[in-house]
């Protein structure tokens, strides 16, 4: 057997490490999906109040400021991941909870569910199969994000119903922007880090999902 | 005003400090996109806002 034969070209090592991060990322987001929802099911079981979602966010957030950065190239990164997982799963019970008392809460919630999947699929599966780079899209929904947040935060002074629409409607089109940029990161090798990847698509599916039902909540009124 | 609404204050306030030197890194180090790319983008867009009006249609339509 030739030497040529058994020697892998730097290209296709670095396909290789593109497809593993791809498989390994994917495979990250269903075990961190499913065990989100084993949490919200246990808080929704609990019927935990409202302030645990505020809670379970500043702790989830803390932890993907302070702490995945410093663990995401060690085995310690994977426990980290579960825990934000696992606590914005938590918070999202008493949402979920307080939909489902509505008066066909259980379709709103389902729509939202399906919508989200069918969003996230149809963005991921043509930011993958197309492979063209969205990195240029990054200064935009970065301010795109810090607009948003500062009319949130306009909006629990003024509490008007219509921004409150609105503004799920822009936090819905910028995740799906995230999941083209992120989806693209990993293609185009801008990110070799699965942990962080899976992450970052959570927190866009995890928006896209609680915003469809602020949405599909509103116009059931 | 009560707490629930204060504490989403303050955690709004965290996040937009954290996001602040980040978005500015972002902004600097994007490369631009060509005007046939923000075309893809903005179809792409239009297609999931299509999409989430079509479940308004068919979640108000159930009620009526």
């Amino acid at each position: 057997m030739s030497l040529q034969n058994s020697t892998v070209s730097p290209r296709s090592e670095s396909l290789l490490a593109t497809n593993q991060l791809i498989r390994n990322t994917y495979l990250m987001l269903s075990l961190t999906l499913i065990f989100s929802a084993a949490m919200a099911g246990v808080s929704m079981w609990m019927n935990l109040p409202p302030m645990i979602s505020l809670i379970s966010m500043f702790g989830s957030m803390a932890l993907i400021w302070f702490v995945l950065p410093r663990t995401a190239r060690s085995g310690a990164g994977l426990v980290t991941v579960f825990a934000i997982t696992g606590l914005m799963g938590l918070g999202l019970g008493p949402t979920i909870n307080y939909y489902l008392h509505l008066e066909g809460g259980d379709q709103i919630v389902m729509t939202a569910l399906g919508g989200t999947g069918a969003i996230f699929l149809a963005l991921s599966a043509y930011a993958l199969f197309s492979r063209r780079d969205f990195s240029f899209m990054g200064g935009f929904l970065m301010v795109g994000m810090i607009v948003v947040l500062l009319a949130m935060l306009g909006n629990l002074f003024f509490d008007l119903p219509a921004l409150s629409m609105a503004l799920s409607g822009a936090v819905i089109l910028l995740m799906s922007g995230f999941i083209l940029y992120d989806t693209s990161r990993m293609v185009n090798a801008g990110e070799d880090n699965y942990l962080m990847m899976t992450v970052s698509l959570y927190l866009s599916i995890f928006n896209i999902f609680v915003s469809l039902l602020n949405i599909l909540g509103a116009s059931r009124d | 005003m009560d707490w629930l609404k204060i504490f989403s204050a303050l955690f709004i306030v965290a996040m937009l400090i954290f996001l602040w030197p980040r978005a500015g890194q972002m902004i600097r180090e994007s490369r631009k996109g060509t005007i046939d790319e923000w075309l893809w983008v903005g179809l792409l867009l239009l297609g999931v806002a299509a999409f989430v009006a079509f479940l308004m249609h068919s979640m108000h339509s159930t009620v009526v």
